[in-house]
Parts: structure tokens; sequence; C-alpha cells
């Protein structure tokens, strides 16, 4: 009976051109302009590590001065030097990531007397050796560097394919050399293509930006001084390096400026770590160092940029403001459909009368709805598409995300589905309601 | 095939009772050719929505085919309906968006026949009529008298016990009225139960049975009024 009731519902549809447009259009701008904005939602507020972001958590601690303290109150968002390195050293977690942004200049190393080139400026990771696999950054070429080479403060370097193609015109750059602010450096790894949705694991550089082209260990940027990026909160000179233009970098500075995750694969080591944490601020308490009562915070990925709240204001009010809209839509379709089916209560009298029972003619009714969502839907994704595309044109560091992916895709087809039968159940429940004698006495 | 007792229909409205049947006794057997007459507002249409399970009764019972068809649930009188009955309207009732093939196709599909047997029994039935030659034309090509064929066919192409014809000849001039009742005498020469409402006594003499209805209560014109339920008719009056 389905193919029965699709076609009747195509010659219905055909014969009332101007009605069904309408409806069509109806459907089509708000399902589009709802999945608009909801894809732009879904871009942002995507899990950018599936699979490892239940598995991925963001440390902090709270070394500042008791001045300001609240009790309950948020940690500190970054750890010291120090403490970032004696978590990094006590290896508690299955694998464990300090690492703070950085730009650079880049340049190939060349044979003496070769002409120089300018210096290409990227952005940069310093990190540690477990940054890698933590993260799955994928690899085209060589590894990332190891401990000892962390440990060591290694002239070594990973860079991205782009860049690899860039300095050397070709993938194989392993072995060659770059310039990294004027200091030689071994490439030891090419990176394949990576990019997260999100810069997630550090957004004090960028909620959204593209991901670094230049990663080498962070005892190489501290000893090089190669210069960082990000956030930097201190609350008082360093005793040894006062005088340091650069100070930060001094292993006792009380600036916060490092960014610290740790991988921990099952419930039971988070707990174990974050009992780690508190034993450490009560260590770091007891000597003097920490003013505040032991505060730590240990978020996992989806955690954590919810409470960096990453998606902007301006798109959760957009999707309200959307779906408000859509909603009307409905109630414009809703209004629609009645006045269509009610107009055909005759014709449905007439099948009630040859044996078409009330379920039937509802059902033939939704189905029409149905094929009204269905064309709706198919322009809501056009109308989608093209309000992705002006979204791509704005001047927001996530226009670049605003793409429909399948997910999306299907769910714009669905939503629009679903809203025609949800504006179709009323009229169609409205027309198999009538008693077949008063449908037919309409004739 | 068709036994009503004490049969009333009674339509309510905040301000207003309408009895527009009263305690309505009636037997009508197979192959029987009845002619329902009486004046307009004595409950002809009533009875003939009742009679084709359109609407509910308010009292009595209702035999069709031996079935009762109290209590029954939507699905079952919507089957009852398709099997048992076919539906002559006065103004034809063709659904106009279909081809004349796919309107005598619409009972059949709810029957659940195969293609291969609709489309058998749909050419059989425009043959029946004459039609079969314009099947692809749409109502609004047809005259009045040609659609009215028509709507026989739809009527008669799932082979039902009982035809009711509303007024089956009052949109249709005289010619064409005396060729659709030629077709109605030649189902019920087949064998099959019709039952006629008709203003027009010219109609209603070519029935072998003549039932008055006159504010609900119904008279057998030959058997004079013995199938009123005079108790009934009292406590519904």
């Amino acid at each position: 009976m389905l193919a029965y009731y699709l076609d009747l519902a195509w010659r219905s549809l055909r014969r009332h051109v101007v009605l069904t447009a309408l409806m069509i259009l109806t459907l089509g701008f708000g399902v589009g302009a709802s999945m608009t904005t909801l894809t732009v939602l879904h871009a942002l507020s995507r899990d950018p590590i599936p699979g490892k972001s239940h598995k991925l958590f963001f440390v902090q601690l709270d070394p500042r001065k008791l001045a300001g303290y609240v009790p309950g109150g948020e940690p500190e968002g970054q750890l010291t030097r120090l403490d970032a390195e004696a978590l990094l050293r006590a290896g508690r977690a299955d694998r464990q990531a300090m690492m703070v942004g950085g730009n650079v200049g880049v340049e190939p190393v060349r044979d003496p007397g070769a002409a120089a080139l300018p210096a290409t400026y990227v952005d940069a990771r310093w990190t540690s050796a477990d940054f890698f696999p933590m993260f799955d950054v994928p690899f085209a070429a060589g590894r990332g560097w190891t401990v000892v080479e962390d440990e060591a403060a290694a002239r070594v370097v990973v860079i991205t394919r782009e860049l690899a193609d860039k300095l050397f015109g070709t993938v194989d750059a392993v072995g060659k050399s770059v310039r990294v602010n004027d200091t030689a450096m071994r490439v030891v790894g090419v990176l394949d293509a990576w990019q997260p949705p999100s810069h997630f694991y550090d957004l004090s550089v960028g909620t959204f930006g593209v991901a670094e082209q230049v990663f080498a260990p962070f005892s190489t940027s501290v000893a090089l001084k190669l210069g960082r990026s990000g956030d930097v909160n201190c609350w008082a000179h360093s005793v040894t390096a006062a005088k340091d233009d650069d100070w930060v970098y001094a292993l006792d500075a009380p600036c916060a400026w490092i960014l610290f995750w740790v991988e921990l694969d099952r419930p039971e080591r988070v707990a174990a770590y974050r009992d780690f944490l508190i034993d450490y601020s009560i260590e770091q308490h007891k000597a003097g160092r920490f003013e505040r009562p032991p505060t730590v915070a240990l978020r996992d990925v989806l955690a954590w940029l919810d409470h960096k709240q990453v998606v902007p204001d301006e798109v959760h009010l957009q999707t309200a403001v959307a779906l408000g809209f859509l909603a009307v839509c409905l109630i414009n379709t809703v209004g629609l459909l009645l006045t269509k089916f009610l107009r055909r209560s005759p014709a449905l009298g007439v099948r009630r009368a040859l044996g078409a029972s009330r379920r039937a003619i509802f059902v033939q009714l939704l189905v029409e709805a149905g094929m009204v969502g269905v064309a709706g839907g198919v322009l809501g994704l056009g109308l989608a598409w093209l309000g992705l595309l002006a979204v791509r044109h704005q001047p927001t560091d996530y226009a670049p995300l605003a793409h429909l992916d399948l997910p999306m895709l299907g769910a714009t087809i669905a939503l629009a589905i679903a809203s025609s039968l949800l504006a179709g159940v009323v009229p169609a429940w409205r027309g198999c309601q009538l008693p077949p004698a008063i449908q037919l006495k309409s004739q | 095939m068709l036994h009503m007792t004490h049969v009333s229909k009674v339509f309510r409205t905040q301000v207003v009772e309408t009895h527009a049947l009263r305690g309505l006794t009636l037997e009508i057997r197979d192959g029987e050719f009845v002619a329902i007459t009486g004046p307009s507002g004595s409950g002809k249409s009533t009875f003939l929505n009742i009679a084709g399970l359109l609407e509910e009764l308010t009292g009595g019972a209702y035999l069709l085919d031996g079935v009762d068809v109290r209590g029954l649930g939507d699905r079952a009188r919507s089957r009852l309906r398709n099997e048992k009955i076919g539906f002559v309207f006065q103004s034809f009732n063709l659904i106009p968006d279909l081809d004349l093939f796919d309107n005598v196709d619409v009972p059949l599909r709810y029957r659940g026949f195969t293609r291969g047997e609709r489309r058998r029994r749909i050419e059989a039935a425009l043959e029946q009529v004459g039609l079969r030659s314009r099947m692809h034309h749409f109502p609004a090509e047809l005259s009045g008298g040609q659609q009215q064929r028509v709507a026989i066919a739809r009527a008669v192409a799932g082979e039902p016990k009982l035809l009711l014809a509303d007024e089956p000849t009052g949109n249709l001039d005289s010619q064409m009225a005396r060729e659709v009742m030629q077709l109605l005498e030649a189902l019920n020469a087949q064998g099959t139960l019709v039952v006629i409402v008709t203003h027009d006594p010219e109609i209603a003499s070519r029935a072998q049975r003549n039932i008055h209805l006159v504010d609900g209560i119904a008279t057998d014109l030959e058997r004079g009024p013995v199938l009123i339920d005079p108790i009934a008719a009292r406590r519904s009056a």
C-alpha cells in the first residue's frame, strides 16, 4: 500500500501546485535556517578526538598567592614550569605531556655559500615526547622524539608535511636539518595531515585555529628561548631570574604558562591521579610554595571544552532563533496541510465509504505530508548549503569549520521529514476523524 | 441480508435533538430491489448511511449479512463495508485526480487484491458499464451519465452483495437516468441486492418493493406499516 499512498500523494501535490510549493518553501526555509545554525553548533561542539576524549585529562593545580582565594573556586588554568616538570618526571599517568605554543622562523639549512631565502614564520608547539601518541597525531615519515631527547633538550624537530614540502620540496625530510630561529635542528618526523576540529589541547592560542607546523621538545625551547605564545599569569617576580628579560622561563618563576595533559586509560587510574595531584598540592602547601588550600581539577576533553565554553554564545543564540523560526514554519505548514486535507474531505469520505479505515486515511495523509517533508528537506539542504557558504565567508575563527558533513546531511533530511510528519499528524488526524457521512455530505 | 430491529438514530446538538429514525424494524433479503422513498428530512439518507455503515446507530440492532455491526471497531466496519457494500451517490463522487481505471481501483486496493486480479475486475466492471475504452480518461472528460456509470462500475467491481444507491439518477436527464436504472436492474438480475433512495416515483415504481419513510418512521407500501415497532417508536419520540 505504501507505493499506492506515494502515488496518491504525488498526484495530490501535483494537483495543487501553488499550495504544494508554498508548503515546501515554508518547510525548506525553516529547515535550511535551522540546519545552518545546527551544523555550525555541531561543528563547534564536536568531539575533537573521538574514542579518546574520555581518556585525556587536563590538569590544573593552584599555586597562586592566598590573596583572592575563594573556597571551591576554580584552580589556575595552567601550571608553573616547576610543577609541570615535577608532574612529568613523576610519570604517574599512562602518558603525560606539557606544552606551550610558539611562533618561529624556519628555513632549511643550506650549504655554505648558497643563497639565503627568507625564513618562513609558522606556529610551533613546544611539548614533550608523549604528545604525539596521546593526541593520535599521525606521521607520514619518521617518528616523534624520545623521552631521552626530551631530557637532553635535543635539537630535534617534527614538522608538518605541508612545511616539509615547502622547505624541501618533498615529504621525505627526515634526517634533514632546519634552522629554527637560527638554531639548526634535525627533522626526526614529518606529520601526516592532522587538523582536529578545534585547537582543544591549547585553547589559549585560539579555539578553532589551525594546528602548528613545527613541534620540538619543550626543554629545547626553554634552553634556546625559542619564544612562546599563550597566556601567562604571574603573581610575583622570580627570585633567581628577576633581572632576566624572559624570567618567566626560570624554573622557580611564579608564573603559570604551561598546559599539562595526561592520558588515563581506566576510571581507577583517574581517581588515583586525582589523589596524586591532591597529595602533591598538600606537599607543596606544606613546603610553603602553595599558599592556597590544595585545589585541583582533572577534566576530560569534552568537560574541559564545556568548561571553557568553546561554542560562542552567539552561535547558541542563532540556533535558538533558527529553531524558533522552524517552529513558526511548522505551524504555518500545519495550517496549510489542514486546509489541504479538509478541502479533500469529500474524496476522503468516498474512500471511507469504499472501505478505507481511519488508519488507512491517516497513513495516506501522513505519507503526503512526508513527501512534502522530503521536498522541503531537499530545498532546506540547498538553503543550508548556501547558509554555510555565507558562514564560511564570515570573519570568525570557526568559519572554516562550517561544512555539512554526512551525519548532518542525514540529520537535515530527517529533520525535514520529522518536521513535516509532525506538521502532518494533526491535519491527518483531523482528516481521518471526520465521519464519512459528513465528509460525503460536503461534496 | 439486511436486518434492522428497533433501529433509532438521534442527532444531538447542545440545543436540539433530532430523531432521524424512530424504532425502525426492517428486513431486506438477498436479491431484492428496494426503493426507499419519502420527503426531504424523512430520514432516507440517515437510513442509507446506517445501512452502509457510514454512521453509527443510536439504538436497536442491525445485522448485515448475519454480522451484528454494533460494537464493531472502525477497521472491522471498514472491512465489512468494503466486502459487502457498494455505493452509488447522487453526485457520483468520483475522485477527480484519478482516471476511471484508478477510480474503480479504489475499493479493490483496500480489499488487498493482487495487481492482476484488480486489473481483471476493473476491466470487467468498466466493460459492464460500457466504458472500458475510456478507462484512462478522467471524470471531468465524461458526461454525468457516464460518470454515474463509472460510479456503478466502482461499486460493483468488488462484487458486493448489497448496492446502496442514493438518488442515483438525481443529477441526470431522463435518458441517462433510464440507462443507469437499466444497469442497476441488470445488476439486480445477477443477484445483487439493490436499495435505492429516491424522490422520483417513476424510479420507485421500477423497484420490487417500496419503503416509505416519514419523520423517521417507515411504512412498507406493499406490506403495510407492519415493520414499525410502536413501542420503540414511542420511546424514541
